[in-house]
């Protein structure tokens, strides 16, 4: 009967670790393990095999791999904690096996060092503002941390204005820090975001495919109406364009792309550019 | 200085209609409310409508924390609400799936997937896996386990009624693998969810 051993084989191929080369592009589950490149020749299908101890220093050769979101190191095998689909970039230069990662579509915001945002000043508080970045805590942003500002000359921030920084200090232990400069003090376009406009929010994939090099929908859309537009990774997009009913419909726009597929996109955008 | 109100009820109401699932009276469980029992937020209550509930509730919650990397979001709160929509039987089992698949939903990081499988155990011993209410109302005992993905142990079980050493035994096997085809469902939908973009 195919039945029960179909069912059988699956149990045994849910509690084998996979190779993570073969995984790639496919949705993996959380749970599952995955081998690095160096151990599959080791895990023969009978499980552990003996390999002789070698003191040859080629012979264990370590490739250095780097576990991104998504993964975790188990041992010596990587351990899928969220759902999405297996990606893997090859090292630019140098050594080193590249980086892993999870390609999840996920609407919670866990800041992360390095990270542009826009955020939103909830509180002043001495020299601190509080700044809600969609996290679990507000970010601190110094007044200090703006370009050209001095004790004397601070900058001109208010409760509500909207703040486009990035992370300085960001892990779970400690409250999450940001920045309006880059390392050399220049602004390069961070600081607070002009008047007017709109701020809404979408997923975080859709952000991360909006920023991806050749984006079609920036393109179309920058044809479309002169705009304004600033992306924080932590979900929001910030856009201002003419009128409001121009801001309006390039809002709709960015927000239902995520579910449409190019073709209508295309329709949309030239009966757009026809009225 | 917080003041926190505790009030029980006890409601005995005679009506007409005979909508109510306990018969032609219409007579409410026992239900107590607390108000104001947290601090932060503006305003909050909890309010418990029968005894079953609270285990439930206690249980869904150790299944998860179980299974959800808690510490990669230290000083967080994760909260799940589980809304029942309509109760066709292993009502326990429908949340267990729901709230796995919520998770997963969220990002939250979680070390394995989990799954609920509910079986009953009727008077000759026949065993039956995901019974409709009335089979559960007729069963000698009900069982409910809690599995997880990667090895198919034992998260939780829940039992009400009477069985013995080896029939608690052969439920588990069968709920075991019966939890594959919950999980190889849960693979599809995702694949699909993640088809689409």
């Amino acid at each position: 009967m195919a039945e029960p051993a179909s069912v059988a084989a699956e149990s045994l191929a849910g509690s084998r670790a996979r190779a993570a080369r073969t995984v790639l592009g496919q949705v993996v589950l959380p749970g599952e393990e995955l081998l690095l490149p160096e151990q599959e020749d080791a895990e023969g299908p009978g499980g552990a095999v003996e390999r002789p101890l070698s003191l040859n220093a080629r012979a264990c050769s370590r490739v250095r791999v780097v576990c991104g979101p998504g993964l975790r190191r188990c041992g010596d095998r990587l351990l899928v904690t969220k759902c999405g689909r297996l990606r893997h970039k090859e090292p630019g230069s140098g050594s080193g096996g590249g980086v892993y990662w999870v390609d999840s579509q996920q609407k919670r915001y866990v800041p992360v060092k390095g990270d542009h945002v826009i955020g939103i000043v909830t509180a002043k508080s001495g020299d601190i503002f509080k700044v809600d970045v969609g996290g679990s805590e507000p970010a601190s942003l110094s007044y200090l941390s703006f370009e050209g500002a001095t004790k004397r000359n601070r900058p001109n921030v208010q409760v509500g204005d909207l703040i486009y920084g990035q992370f300085v200090v960001a892990n779970k232990d400690m409250e999450p820090e940001m920045v309006c400069i880059d390392s050399c003090g220049r602004a390069n376009g961070m600081g607070v975001i002009g008047q007017d406009g709109l701020l809404f929010k979408v997923t975080l994939g859709l952000i991360r495919k909006l920023l991806a090099p050749d984006c079609e929908i920036i393109q179309e859309v920058g044809k479309l109406y002169p705009l304004e537009i600033v992306f924080g990774m932590n979900g929001r997009i910030w856009v201002k364009a003419k009128t409001i009913q121009q801001t309006l419909i390039l809002a709709n726009i960015l927000e239902a792309c995520e579910h449409m597929t190019s073709d209508q996109r295309k329709q949309i955008f030239s009966r757009l550019a026809e009225s | 200085m917080e003041e926190e109100t505790h009030t029980d009820a006890k409601i005995r109401a005679e009506n007409g209609t005979g909508s109510s699932p306990r018969g032609p009276g219409c007579s409410l469980r026992h239900f107590a409310c607390e108000q104001n029992l947290l601090s932060r937020p503006d305003g909050s209550a909890s309010f418990l409508q029968g005894v079953a509930e609270k285990s439930r509730e206690r249980l869904i919650r150790n299944t998860c924390e179980a299974v959800v990397l808690g510490t990669l979001h230290p000083r967080t709160s994760i909260t799940v609400v589980l809304q029942v929509v309509s109760d066709a039987g292993s009502l326990l089992a429908c949340c267990l799936n729901a709230a796995c698949m919520a998770l997963v939903d969220a990002g939250v990081p979680m070390r394995a997937l989990f799954c609920g499988v509910a079986c009953a155990l009727d008077s000759d011993g026949t065993l039956v896996l995901d019974p409709t209410s009335k089979q559960e109302k007729e069963a000698r005992a009900v069982l409910t386990f809690a599995l997880d993905s990667v090895e198919r142990k034992l998260l939780m079980s829940s039992t009400k009624g009477l069985y013995s050493d080896t029939e608690l035994q052969q439920c588990l096997a069968a709920a075991q693998a019966a939890s594959q085809h919950v999980f190889r469902f849960y693979r599809e939908s995702l694949q699909r969810r993640y088809s689409k973009s």
